[in-house]
Formats: structure tokens, C-alpha cells, sequence
């Protein structure tokens, strides 16, 4: 519990969504503002359900604890599912937004395209499900302290950074391939989105056996990053081009005047 | 509190209409000295009464001369934008400290909401002080109010022929928050940029400052700093589409405070629970 823990859990956690906000996102101040709005809907998201929960706990016999697990548990899979809702309310919003967009201003072209802000809004609701999980961990870790005192786990930081990080790009990737299941009309690829979420978080539910819940938990990143990849026009040639710096789209691109 | 902004503020409108623009320009002069130096002064100490460093009086000195003299500068005359802008956010939060330090509990919130009120009625209500000050400078055809603003943009005024007016070519609106509170808050675009009356600033840093110090959570002051951006988001596309000034703050402290209260009662002991399990959702 120093400050070693501290610096080392916050970059594995934040790191990759740092370094894609600083390289993608902080330059242009509209994706900016989608981002933020991103975040205000999942925030929007666990306000209901944490509301819904402390409902059901009050009316609830509070001694009981397997009755107060049970009880966790629902608020969990009712999160997630608002969680997708408002992911959809979102995708529905941007599309009446970027019409609106186009009327306003003065130009021909809309000035974000939806794969952008698939992808903006993917980050900004990792963001944020990432801060809410992991900042409160991050504060008592700078403090004195001793892990697992009682008995529990002693890699409580480092399971969660971990696992923080998995939920930031899984969100990512989540969104990308929700926004463009809708745009094409896919509803499987959609249900398949919401389960895998789902089961993802079903999956810590076997926390602290850490092997049961971040090993299919990076499988599961893998696979849809994947699925995003492809989703998102990506190809093994694209791939090949961009690496060894011979896409010319890409090049031309970069020297665009925005 | 809120009578002595009311009072303060028809004051300052009074005094604009009668264009006494001297004493105006004294009182801004006298106000931005204050905070500069004596309150940055006073904020200093307690970081280093906090931290337990020793300190001696010259060094302290010359930091808060240099500090001090490069403000006035930047702020009243000519400065880089960015600096000009770092200082105004300085001054706004120094100002936001101060509320948050000497304000018993309850009235930090009470005031919070009642100045949105206030904001809302003096911005769009015919008769109400700011709008007559904004309705006043755009007869006059002058900048409003150079001295309260935090402006977003250069703004090149070129090729005024009127010869009543200060002709020269501003390179930036230089702007502060008078230490009594006669404030501007309204949001108002001009030409290319936005402009944000200081007053705001200062009101949503006492919003997410004291979310920080009283909750003891850290989601809470998030969900208050997003809550407020996206309340700051809904006013700039409103004046997208409306077209003239209008209140900065009542969107963003309704939202802040519905956030700030929900956070702390509502999400604190869900997400507790969840972080306790390590459950994720």
C-alpha cells in the first residue's frame, strides 16, 4: 500500500484508455463533448439502478445476508441491462443529433461520422463504469494499510486494476459493434453484445478466484476486439498496409486540413 | 448573501448606465489586486501549513509579486490567451475556495440553488439587471463588459468607423470576478467564440469543490464534474439555436445538485457493496 501500488494499479487500469484518449480524442473538441455526453449516460444508467436496488433493500430484511447477496446480484444483471438501454437511447439520440448537425452548419458533410462516434461513445462509457470501479480502491491505496488482514485476497489492487482495465476496452468494443449492429440492423449481434456483457459480470461473481473470472474475462476481450476490428472495416490487408506505412488513404488522410 | 448580490449587481448596472466608467474600472482594478495577491497569499500558507514546509518570508514575496504583477498584466492589458485564461481560472478557483472554506454547511447549497433562481429571472425577465446591462452595451455597441468574462476566442473588432468608441483592435476580452459579487453570468456568443461570465465559473468550482470536501467519495465529485459539463453542453446549444445571452447557471447546478445528492445517497452504497464483493457490472 504505497505509492508503487498506487502509480502501478492507475496505469494498468487507465493506461490504454489514457493513451487512446490522448492520441484520438483530445484534439478535436467535439468528440471530446460525445465522450462526456457518453458518460453522462451510463452515470444516467446506474443512478436508476442503484435507485431500484436501495429500493429493494429497504423493503428487505436486512439481517439476512445471503438475502442481501441475492439481492446484489439482481442489482448487477438490472445494471447491466440499463446499462445497454442507455447505450441504445444514446444511438438513438446521436442519430437525430448528427441530422440536426448537418442543418446547422454550413457545410456538405457531416462533421463526425457514426463510426466515430461508436467509438467515442464506447470510450466515454468505459470512462466512466472504469473511474466509478476503480478511483475510491486507487484513494485507500495510497493510504497505510494491510490487504487481506481478514483473511481475503491479498491481490485485491492488482485483480481489480486488471479486471478495470478488461471493462474499459470491453465498453469499447461493446459500443462499436452495438452501433453498427443497429446501423445494419443486426439484432443478433446486438443480443450477442448484452450477453456477453452479462456474462462478463456473472463471471465475477466467483471473485476472489481470480482464475475463474480474469482469464474468460481477457478471452472474452480478445474475441470481440476482434469482432470490433472487423466490424469496423478492419481486414488483415488494412492490417498489413497500415503497419508497414504503405496505406495511402491513411497517410493522405493524416495531412487533411480539419 | 443573496441580497448583497442584488444589491450589488443594480449597483453595477446603475453605474453603467450612467457611464461611470472610471469607477468601474477602480473597483475591477481594487478587486483583482485583492485576490491576486492576498488571496493567493492566504492559499499558499495553508498548502504549506498542510504539507509542513518551512518556508521564509522573501521567497514568499517574491512568488507572490511575480505571480501577482504578471495577473494584473495579462488580465487588465495585453497577455497570451492561454495565460490569460490560466489566470482567470486561478482567480475563479481562489474565489470558490474561499466560499467553500467560510460557508457554514446548508447555505453553500441553499445559495447554490437560489442564485440559479436569481440567474434565471435577472438574464430573461424584461426588467431584470443583467439583461438590461447586455440590452445597454449592445445599444452602446461596446464589448460587454470587458472586465467580468472568460472568453473562449480572439475577437478582432476591425473597421469600427463610430468614433465614441475605444476604436483599437482588442486582442482579448480580459475578464474577473469583483470580490463582492457583482457577477455575469451568462453566456453569449460574439463573433467567433464563446464568452462565459466569471461568476459561473466560480459557482460550479464551489458546486464540485464542496461535493469533494463534504462527500468524502470520490464517485461523487465525478458524477458532479460530468453532471456539470453536460449542463454546460445543454446551455451552448441553446444558445446555438436562440441566438442571444442567457443564463449559465441554472442547467448546470439543477443537474449538479440532483447528481451530488443521488450520487451520495443513492450510488455511494451500491457501489460500496459491488467494490466490497469485487463484483463488476
Amino acid at each position: 500500500m504505497t505509492a508503487s501500488v498506487f502509480f502501478g494499479c492507475t496505469f494498468i487500469a487507465f493506461g490504454p484508455a489514457i493513451a487512446l484518449f490522448l492520441f484520438t480524442i483530445a484534439r478535436d473538441p467535439l468528440r471530446v463533448i460525445f465522450l462526456i455526453a457518453g458518460a453522462f449516460f451510463w452515470l444516467c444508467s446506474l443512478l436508476l439502478s442503484s435507485l431500484v436496488w436501495f429500493i429493494t433493500v429497504q423493503i428487505s430484511n436486512k439481517e439476512s445476508s445471503s438475502q442481501q447477496k441475492g439481492l446484489l446480484i439482481f442489482g448487477v444483471v438490472l445494471s447491466v441491462l440499463l446499462q445497454e438501454t442507455c447505450r441504445f437511447g444514446y444511438y438513438k439520440l446521436l442519430k437525430k443529433a448528427n441530422e440536426g448537425l448537418l442543418m446547422l452548419s454550413a457545410e456538405e458533410t457531416m462533421p463526425i461520422s457514426i463510426r466515430q462516434l461508436a467509438y467515442v461513445s464506447g470510450l466515454g462509457f468505459g470512462f466512466m463504469s472504469g473511474a466509478f470501479s476503480m478511483v475510491n480502491i486507487l484513494a485507500d491505496s495510497v493510504g497505510p494499510g494491510t490487504i487481506g488482514i481478514h483473511g481475503d485476497s491479498q491481490h485485491y489492487f492488482l485483480s481489480s486494476a486488471f479486471m478495470t482495465m478488461a471493462i474499459i476496452l470491453l465498453h469499447m468494443f461493446w459500443g462499436v459493434v452495438f452501433f453498427d449492429s443497429c446501423e445494419k440492423q443486426h439484432w443478433w449481434s446486438l443480443a450477442v453484445v448484452v450477453i456477453s456483457h452479462l456474462l462478463v459480470s456473472c463471471l465475477t461473481f466467483q471473485n476472489p478466484q481470480y482464475v475463474g473470472s480474469l482469464v474468460p474475462t481477457y478471452i472474452i476481450v480478445f474475441l470481440v476486439g476482434l469482432w470490433a476490428f472487423f466490424c469496423s472495416g478492419g481486414s488483415l490487408r488494412n492490417l498489413k498496409l497500415c503497419l508497414t506505412c504503405k496505406d495511402k488513404d491513411f497517410l493522405l488522410a493524416n495531412h487533411r486540413p480539419r | 448573501m443573496i441580497s448583497v448580490i442584488v444589491v450589488m449587481t443594480i449597483f453595477l448596472v446603475v453605474l453603467y448606465k450612467y457611464r461611470c466608467y472610471k469607477f468601474i474600472h477602480g473597483w475591477l482594478i481594487l478587486s483583482s489586486l485583492m485576490m491576486l495577491f492576498w488571496f493567493s497569499f492566504m492559499y499558499l500558507g495553508e498548502v504549506f501549513k498542510t504539507y509542513n514546509l518551512a518556508m521564509d518570508y522573501p521567497t514568499v514575496a517574491m512568488i507572490i509579486w511575480n505571480f501577482g504583477v504578471v495577473g494584473m498584466i495579462c488580465i487588465h492589458w495585453k497577455g497570451p490567451l492561454q495565460l490569460q485564461q490560466a489566470y482567470l481560472i486561478a482567480i475563479s478557483a481562489l474565489m470558490a475556495l474561499v466560499f467553500i472554506k467560510y460557508l457554514p454547511e446548508w447555505s453553500a447549497w441553499v445559495i447554490l440553488g437560489a442564485i440559479s433562481v436569481y440567474d434565471l429571472v435577472a438574464v430573461l425577465c424584461p426588467k431584470g439587471p443583467l439583461r438590461m446591462l447586455v440590452e445597454t452595451a449592445q445599444e452602446r455597441n461596446e464589448p460587454i463588459f470587458p472586465a467580468l468574462i472568460y472568453s473562449s476566442a480572439m475577437i478582432w473588432m476591425v473597421g469600427m468607423a463610430n468614433p465614441a468608441r475605444h476604436a483599437e483592435p482588442t486582442n482579448q476580452d480580459t475578464g474577473m470576478f469583483c470580490l463582492i459579487s457583482a457577477y455575469n453570468p451568462l453566456a453569449l456568443t460574439m463573433l467567433r467564440g464563446v464568452k462565459l461570465g466569471l461568476g459561473d465559473f466560480i459557482f460550479y468550482s464551489v458546486l464540485v469543490g464542496k461535493a469533494a470536501a463534504t462527500g468524502g467519495d470520490w464517485n461523487t465529485t465525478l458524477a458532479c464534474f460530468v453532471a456539470i459539463l453536460i449542463g454546460l453542453c445543454l446551455t451552448l446549444l441553446l444558445l446555438a439555436i436562440f441566438k442571444k445571452a442567457l443564463p449559465a447557471l441554472p442547467i448546470s447546478i439543477t443537474f449538479g445538485l440532483v447528481f451530488y445528492f443521488s450520487t451520495d445517497n443513492l450510488v455511494r452504497p451500491f457501489m460500496d457493496n459491488l467494490a466490497a464483493h469485487q463484483f463488476y457490472i
